[in-house]
């Protein structure tokens, strides 16, 4: 098969993964990326990848565990098998970066060490110091540069993917792209593309992704026919550094390690935190969850926070929303030891020491849940069908996506550590369908296309590019658009939402979207022109960013990261036993109903309005039954209880869980 | 007061711009509204935005690169009051209390310019392929764990491998000369691509390629190779060209170890040459 090709999009750990694995079955790779690849997003995440690993299985833990936390914590929005089959391979794919060179913190016997995240009871998480994601991503860049020695990766970096190129059948035989240095547009031929772009955080303006994580490539996808799926799903993390340009992570073991968070009773107080006295300071989630305090849940940090500053007004800042999250009652030697790293980071992007002065922190959207719809074939164990070409292909034919831009494995919600893993699994297990993909096309690869194909997709963007270059009618700022733009996104839709303000938003996203067409460049020339290059993808952002706010406003409940308050179901509150279980069933009723109805992916198309249409598809939870998570709920217990009563009632009328499920509760954390 | 705050409504940028190569270089100057918590990536962020000097001419946004804005990925390195440094990490408070005149950008002086800040180094990336900077595994099948390996191996491996290839080692090094390939009219991608790495293997690998040798060389793994790279570093433009003048140490943002691993590389690859000199 010499000459056939396939072409990646994206030098992240997903495709990477991809291309080094494609290369050892002995296909030829273009890998095309907007950085050289060791600059890729991957780099920034800090914590670490999730795996059962020889400890934790003799203290009960197993793949089926590790199935049951990514589902639970997902809220049952992901197809099982798909997780399932990746909890399998997690050991595996942990073995194999290993292997690679990846320096993984040791245990004093030499063995891996691993440390405990969140939405789980074991220490699952293999780490490398602070910086995992970097780790692993330079050990697979490694082995592509080995590949690209060989011949058989071509690289590609510092190029911007502007299409996928469609056959007459709609079948993908390539893409057009763009240099970003010499402005060439080129087509290349191909036999199976992988789109492999990572997330849409600057869709939101700033968050905690990268510059390049624009989603404009899945955005063109979208736009080329490909569906795009979940993406009202957008994880946003309770604690980061709010800057002027990003905003930066700040790892929950500040709080771990006994950080309060708290903000002035008095609004706006302007004086030093340090001189406020104690009885000034409103430690709301001590004060709110007494039993949990500070050591919330994510989801809950995230919405007090939140709630705090924007519905209460007392944020610390005036123009900006922060609260402070307060090291300075603890002692420096523990927080040098513990939390040097972390510390380090706010010290040299706010030149101030936490251990001296609180830090400012609010929670930023930091990760994609939903993206590029994609397929699988499900076996009878309920594992994915390995070499099937179904796994990962979106609904264009030919085309695929993996990693952070699809919108598989973490359902409404991710675990910590549970992304790395996603990626490089979904980078690996995609080669060998694609390898049987090849094998199928019997003379009608890319390489027996007519040129005229590529010729008149290449000469279709060059057009488009020479049109914006040369236009004229407007004087819209494309970086202040993209401000509003965020602007608009971050109050709608991240933590808490409202139908009415994702209404507003998304007449205020048609109308930016309008006024986008009429950006003026400051910069026409033809040579590296990023000014072009950058008012390309804002208008990529539109269709994406009102996917998410048409999702959003169309999903009347809560589920994970989608929290709409008029929607919640609130706790018990009848005062006598008998009334309490009769609320208690009523929940569980009403908890039956919202799954019969919105237990589903949403699955958005672009029609040929560029408005998005809505359709919504039935979740395979085939292997572990959706139960409740009834965290922090008044009469938990009492739900829990006729919950799992009702579930011995169908197991008994034979209308139960297959056998190699695991017992179902309604577990209370 | 917390943060250094400065007491001005706005500041000057001067930025050494370049529209392309071969194309000469010239300051211009632009005035950006003070607000606390800057750093020189909002600085440029801000420039791109109003694209005027302070002479109100309308210019092009100048050209840079960035990605993580984290200081973990390296793509925005230039020289920030003429020191080689991150953009991302460069804060405007700190620089304003330095020098409260302007605040000054120019590109690397050892790599080719592409546009304004914006300078290639594809000769690193090209420098780690020569070394043979990677782990020769015998593929992706499940073959079980990796070996295992102290905590102190650990230890010493993981700073090295902090290295993101950004380059201020290399702008700090009296040997690493600029070395500039230009492309010749209507010659191939593939046939510009040789003669650049042609040109690249004859320069000096420089600290950050050295380092990794030493990584991939104390890996179990790694170190059954371990010839092949230290004979790399023995080919015209190896470690011999190093003048210990230890600069790269200095500016390293990640503070690896680079001028210990040039020591052990060093000794390494002599005991190398004397071993082959006696092998024959």
């Amino acid at each position: 098969m010499a000459k056939e090709r396939v072409l990646i999009v994206g030098g992240g750990l997903a495709g990477l993964a991809a291309g080094m694995k494609l290369a050892e079955q002995g296909i030829h790779v273009d890998l095309m990326s907007l950085t050289p690849f060791k600059r890729s997003h991957s780099v920034c995440a800090q914590g670490g990848i999730n795996s059962v690993n020889d400890q934790t299985r003799q203290l009960g833990d197993s793949e089926w565990k590790h199935l049951d936390d990514t589902v639970y914590g997902g809220d049952f929005l992901q197809h099982q098998p798909m997780v399932w089959e990746m909890a399998l391979w997690a050991p595996k794919v942990i073995d194999l970066m290993d292997r690679l060179g990846v320096p993984f913190n040791r245990t004093i016997e030499g063995f891996r060490d691993q440390r405990r995240f969140g939405g789980t009871l074991f220490k699952r998480t293999a780490f490398a110091g602070a910086t995992t994601g970097q780790q692993l991503l330079y050990a697979l860049d490694e082995q592509v540069r080995r590949w690209n020695t060989e011949g058989l990766i071509h690289c590609y970096e510092g190029w911007d993917f502007l299409a996928p190129v469609l056959d007459d059948n709609g079948r993908c035989r390539g893409v057009v792209a763009q240099d970003l240095v010499s402005m060439e547009i080129r087509a290349f031929p191909a036999d199976a593309v992988i789109v492999a772009s990572g997330g849409c955080g600057l869709v939101y303006g700033r968050s905690t992704m990268s510059m390049a994580c624009t989603g404009s490539a899945a955005s063109r996808c979208f736009r080329a026919g490909v569906n795009y799926a979940n993406g009202e799903f957008i994880q946003v993390h309770p604690t980061a550094i709010p800057g002027t340009d990003k905003l930066r992570l700040m790892s929950e073991s500040a709080r771990g390690e006994g950080g309060r968070v708290w903000v002035p009773r008095q609004p706006q107080d302007l004086r030093d935190p340090r001189e406020i006295p104690e009885d000034q300071r409103y430690y709301f989630l001590e004060e709110r969850y007494p039993e949990y305090g500070n050591l919330v849940p994510r989801d809950i940090a995230t919405r007090e926070i939140f709630n705090v500053c924007i519905e209460e007004g007392l944020s610390v800042e005036k123009g900006r929303q922060c609260v402070y999250l307060d090291l300075t009652h603890l002692p420096r030697e523990m927080l040098d030891k513990k939390l040097g790293g972390i510390l380090s980071i706010y010290e040299k992007f706010q030149g101030v020491d936490p251990r001296d002065v609180p830090m400012k922190i609010f929670p930023a959207v930091h990760y994609a849940m939903g993206g590029l719809w994609v397929d699988y074939e499900r076996n009878a164990e309920g594992r994915l069908a390995a070499g099937s070409p179904r796994n990962q292909q979106t609904n264009v034919p030919g085309l695929f996506a993996i990693g952070e831009c699809d919108y598989q494995f973490h359902g409404a919600n991710r675990l910590g550590a549970n992304s790395l893993l996603s990626c490089i699994f979904s980078g690996l297990f995609v080669g060998p369908g694609i390898e049987n993909l090849l094998g199928s096309l019997q003379g009608r690869s890319a390489a027996d296309q007519p040129a005229s194909l590529y010729e008149a997709a290449a000469k279709h963007h060059q057009d488009e590019h020479n049109r914006l270059l040369k236009h004229t009618g407007g004087n819209e700022n494309p970086y202040l658009l993209h401000q509003e733009l965020g602007q608009a996104m971050t109050k709608a839709a991240t933590v808490v939402r409202h139908n009415s303000e994702l209404e507003t938003a998304y007449a205020k996203v048609c109308e930016l979207q309008e006024r986008a067409q009429r950006c003026a460049l400051s910069d026409r020339g033809g040579w590296t022109n990023q000014n072009i290059m950058f008012t390309k993808s804002l208008r990529d952002m539109f269709p994406l960013a009102r996917t998410i706010l048409k999702g959003a406003l169309a999903r009347d409940e809560c589920r994970g990261a989608h929290f709409k308050p008029n929607f919640a179901m609130p706790g018990l509150d009848a005062a006598d036993e008998a009334g309490r279980r009769r609320q208690a069933e009523a929940w569980c009723d009403r908890f039956d109903e919202n799954n019969r109805k919105w237990l589903k992916t949403t699955v958005a198309t672009l029609d040929s309005t560029g408005e998005p249409q809505l359709d919504y598809e039935d979740v395979d939870t085939s292997l572990i039954p959706p139960r409740p998570r009834l965290y922090g709920l008044v009469g938990a217990e009492v739900i829990d209880e006729v919950w799992k009563a009702r579930q011995k009632k169908a197991a008994a009328s034979g209308n139960g869980q297959s056998a190699t499920s695991a017992p179902q509760s309604a577990t209370v954390q | 007061m917390q943060t250094n705050e400065q007491d001005i409504e706005s500041f000057e940028v001067r930025v050494l711009r370049q529209a392309a190569p071969g194309e000469s270089s010239y300051w211009e100057r632009h005035r950006i509204d003070y607000e606390p918590g800057l750093n020189v990536t909002s600085v440029l962020q801000r420039m791109a935005a109003q694209a005027k000097t302070v002479d109100g001419k309308q210019v092009t946004p100048v050209a840079w690169e960035s990605n993580c804005l984290e200081e973990v990925c390296g793509a925005c390195t230039m020289l920030v009051n003429g020191q080689v440094r991150q953009g991302c990490s460069a804060l405007v408070d700190r620089l304003l209390a330095e020098n409260s005149d302007e605040i000054e950008l120019r590109p690397m002086s050892k790599f080719p310019v592409v546009r304004d800040l914006v300078v290639d180094r594809s000769r690193m990336f090209r420098t780690l392929e020569k070394v043979k900077g990677w782990i020769p595994v015998d593929g992706y099948f499940d073959l079980g764990p990796g070996p295992r390996q102290s905590q102190q191996e650990q230890q010493q491996a993981y700073p090295l491998s902090e290295c993101m290839t950004c380059g201020c080692c290399l702008e700090a090094c009296p040997q690493y000369t600029k070395i500039e390939v230009t492309r010749r009219e209507g010659e191939s991608d593939a046939a510009y691509q040789r003669r650049r790495n042609a040109a690249h293997d004859g320069g000096f690998v420089g600290a950050a390629a050295i380092s990794q040798v030493m990584l991939f060389n104390t890996n179990p793994t790694g170190r059954m190779n371990a010839g092949e790279r230290l004979d790399a570093l023995m080919e015209p433009g190896g470690i011999q060209v190093c003048g210990n003048a230890q600069n790269c140490v200095v500016v390293c943002p990640k503070e690896i170890p680079l001028t210990r691993s040039i020591g052990r590389a060093g000794r390494a690859s002599t005991v190398r040459a004397i071993k082959k000199w006696f092998d024959g």
